[in-house]
């Protein structure tokens, strides 16, 4: 039998009368890569804390770790067994350089109240050297981008003596070439003994290099599985408990007619070039490619908010003035960008008042008074309609879970009746089970007759939930697929035929 | 060469020098041993309190109580050397203890309550100056003991005018750059200085790693507490009375150098070097105008424009180094656009 490096049993942990962690008995071998899946919610990130240090389980539970019984694990005994931690933040420091940083760990952990810049300047070299890459050491770690950021965090937590290697969603601000660059830096520490565990509700890229994948739900454990049994949907199962189907969206545009959006030769400089679009009522048409490639600049473009230098515009034949936001709406375009938590929502503030902010001029009394007693009835609506799940109206959208944050933009939206509706990442950072409701709900707004575009880096998201799917690359419409008669690897090895 | 240029303290620098031009063509008074020595004795008041704001805002706080702290530790510690006698060390002891005592005060209330540091020491501030106002009835002390005016005229270097009189390097003068050496140590080459940038860059990143972060935030606000404690004694030494509202509105403008020299609002950047400068930039401002016989009344308003268009340039200038783009639609489509299915059926 192979060396059990971590072993949990019974692990329960309640917080406040809610009982996060039931009964878990969990345990990672010597150089395992070993992957923990499960839904928001799902306990994923209370057993990391207990794994790490950070929180202690209830009475009861049993931890060993290198064939020590731990009656209380606390970080600094976590850290000395070599359990390090990468936050999906990575929890760097943006303001201090890539050497600092990187020797921050060791500093901290020294007897020495002294710093030695020489020792850090070796700290940092030898660390880079252990993942083979180099990385400016006096430039400021803000100044990075997201990938070397992360490559930054990996060496941090491999200056000290690391045994297991727990990294916390570390695929999401990747680009799938990155993402393969990470995984050959992780298949790299097996071979040195050091074992690693993804926390992920994305485990596509991660479960080729996984050696077995622990899922739970609910607090609870639905199984550890060798990779090799599983496939997406057999995750995704055992996730929500639930088979989800995926029905690829089909629409039949003889009836259709005439074009809802039509654009063409739109350009602007280091943002896009050459763009021809059109867009029919009821259809969904996804946008891809990699990060980089232009789909946001042209979507913010289509919404007024990146003004093209050159090219038309067309809503239901009318000319669409892409140089102000306020014309671009009234004519009946909506927007829901891509990082919602920032520019979608005002999370202090009630549902029901983020909910009305597009529509309050519908709203007025006959002397310029907001009507609460309509607008309440229009939250009402909108809230049943989209399934949100809510305590109350009056209850801040901080306190809603992913999930029904991404539908509060929706329904703001939605409420203001729009013809074309376009969705940047609409389910980034979402769990399986929220996704697909949010899917569901768009396709409904399409088959009403509302044409939607669907910006994602996920070729699946793409591909079942759009009919028609436009591939960017460097500013440009490269590609252009129909959902029904290509699959998931044609796509993907199209896009990284052009990747760069 | 490249390095120098992207620094906030170049700029700073250059335009003090630029200023030294212009004043020392309209008055050659001003670039003399005598002013200069003069500039860094009246100003180590303003440059002891910058230190200890620049400490808060590394570690991504700010204080507004800290002249409040100044004057009760200045008010108090002379009272009790005029009671009980006393010495020069003994008064800066004591002063320094009633300013940690304060400042860790406003460092543990912000953190136990996480109350945002600009209201806990707004609160404070008017706490602390009020009790001052109350228990002292706004009486000012004019007699000192007498070694406050012996060691306040000590100079480690002395020279003579023309005319034979005495001036030189003064004692506060090298308490001042004491500390400021002391602090530059302490930032650079200490696990504790880096700690205050850890936080300031991230609070939970810092927290990770290790670092206690109650204990820093005490220590940084007990560490502001002691500058100004010593700050408030060396006001005692410039000007040899103590008034209990003569600090108490000076707030602004020592958090205006320390920014003025680099240190951010936000946290995580600053150096001791940098604030020096920033001082030294609005002593000379304020210097200059008199050697060159402005009225006074224009003073903030010179300062006004020189924040702005100190700060407001290197944070243009970074702002300009972060637009990069990936895409350039100049260069011609690299591949014929593919199409599987072709239009829509």
């Amino acid at each position: 039998m192979e060396n059990q490096f971590l072993s949990m049993q019974h692990i329960n942990k309640r917080y406040a009368g809610v009982q996060a962690l039931h009964d878990i008995d969990f345990s990672i071998r010597e150089g395992e890569i070993h992957c923990l899946a499960g839904t928001n919610g799902s306990g994923k990130s209370t057993l990391v804390k207990i794994i790490s240090g950070v929180e202690q389980p209830d009475e009861g539970s049993l931890i060993t770790i290198d064939g020590n019984a731990c009656h209380h694990l606390s970080r600094m005994d976590a850290l000395r067994y070599g359990i390090q931690v990468i936050y999906q933040d990575l929890s760097l420091f943006p303001n201090l350089s890539v050497k600092e940083n990187i020797s921050m760990g060791e500093t901290m952990a020294a007897k020495s109240h002294f710093i030695s810049w020489k020792g850090n300047h070796e700290i940092a070299l030898n660390a880079m050297k252990k993942i083979g890459v180099t990385l400016p050491l006096d430039t400021t770690v803000a100044d990075l981008t997201m990938a070397d950021q992360q490559l930054v965090a990996i060496s941090r937590a491999l200056t000290r003596d690391v045994r297991l290697l727990i990294l916390d969603e570390p695929t999401t601000a990747l680009t799938k070439k990155e993402v393969n660059a990470l995984l050959a830096v992780i298949k790299d520490l097996k071979k040195k003994g050091i074992a690693t565990l993804f926390i992920s509700h994305k485990l596509n890229e991660l479960i080729e290099v996984a050696d077995r994948v622990t899922i739970l739900r609910d607090g609870e454990k639905t199984g550890c599985f060798p990779s090799s049994e599983l496939d997406d949907k057999k995750i995704e199962f055992h996730m929500t408990g639930a088979n989800t189907s995926y029905t690829p969206y089909h629409v039949s545009l003889a009836s259709s007619g005439q074009p809802l959006l039509q654009c063409s030769q739109l350009q602007k400089e280091h943002n896009f070039a050459d763009i021809d679009l059109t867009v029919y009522p009821g259809e969904i048409v996804g946008i891809t490619g990699l990060l980089g490639s232009g789909r946001t600049e042209l979507a913010l473009a289509l919404f007024g908010l990146n003004p093209p230098t050159s090219g038309t515009c067309y809503l239901n034949g009318k000319k669409l003035n892409l140089n102000s936001v306020g014309d671009v709406v009234d004519a009946g375009v909506a927007y829901v960008p891509e990082n919602r938590l920032v520019e979608g929502l005002i999370l202090e503030q009630s549902i029901a008042k983020n909910i009305v902010m597009t529509i309050l001029d519908d709203h007025l009394t006959k002397f310029g008074l907001l009507d609460e007693k309509r607008l309440q009835e229009s939250v009402a609506a909108l809230v049943d309609e989209l399934g949100i799940k809510i305590p109350s109206a009056e209850s801040a959208v901080r306190t809603l879970s992913g999930g029904n944050q991404q539908r509060v933009v929706l329904a703001k939206w939605i409420a203001t009746a729009p013809k074309l509706f376009i969705l940047d990442n609409p389910t980034v950072g979402i769990d399986v089970a929220a996704k697909s409701s949010i899917h569901t709900i768009i396709k409904e707004l399409a088959r009403d007759g509302m044409g939607i575009m669907i910006i994602s880096d996920e070729i699946p998201e793409v591909l079942y939930n759009c009919n028609r799917v436009l591939v960017m690359n460097r500013g440009r419409i490269i590609g252009e697929f129909e959902s029904s008669r290509t699959t998931e690897d044609e796509m993907q090895s199209f896009i990284d035929s052009h990747a760069v | 060469m490249k390095q120098l240029l992207k620094r906030h303290e170049t700029y700073v620098l250059a335009i003090i020098i630029i200023f030294s031009l212009i004043i020392t063509s309209i008055n050659p008074n001003f670039l003399t041993l005598e002013n200069m020595f003069d500039l860094l004795k009246s100003n180590a008041f303003i440059g002891i309190l910058a230190i200890g704001v620049l400490f808060v805002l590394i570690s991504g706080g700010i204080d507004i109580s800290f002249a409040a702290t100044a004057t009760i530790a200045e008010y108090l510690t002379v009272i009790v050397c005029l009671k009980i006698g006393g010495s020069m060390i003994f008064a800066f002891l004591m002063a320094i203890f009633i300013g940690i005592l304060l400042g860790a005060i406003n460092g543990y209330l912000i953190d136990r309550f996480s109350i945002p540091p600009i209201i806990t020491t707004i609160a404070t501030m008017n706490l602390y100056y009020g009790l001052l106002i109350v228990f002292s009835k706004g009486k000012w002390l004019y007699t000192l003991p007498p070694y406050f005016r012996s060691f306040a005229d000590i100079r480690v270097l002395t020279l003579y005018t023309k005319d034979g009189l005495p001036y030189g390097i003064s004692i506060i003068t090298v308490i001042w750059f004491a500390l400021m050496v002391l602090a530059s140590l302490l930032l650079i080459y200490t696990r504790l200085g880096r700690s205050i940038y850890a936080i300031g860059g991230d609070v939970i990143s810092a927290q990770r790693v290790g670092i206690r972060v109650r204990f820093m935030r005490i220590f940084v606000y007990a560490f502001m507490g002691a500058m100004a404690a010593i700050a408030g004694i060396v006001q005692a030494l410039l000007v040899q009375t103590v008034a209990p509202n003569s600090i108490v509105g000076k707030e602004l403008n020592v958090i205006a150098a320390v920014v003025l020299g680099g240190a951010s609002l936000a946290g995580g950047v600053g150096t001791v070097f940098g604030m020096f400068l920033g001082v030294m930039l609005l002593a000379i401002v304020q210097n200059g105008m008199t050697l060159m016989k402005i009225p006074a009344v224009w003073y903030d308003v010179f300062v006004g424009l020189v924040i702005i268009i100190s700060v407001g340039f290197s944070s243009w200038k970074a702002k300009k180094s972060k637009v990069t783009s990936l895409i350039d639609v100049q260069e011609q489509s690299p591949q014929e656009k593919l199409s599987v299915q072709g239009g829509i059926s």
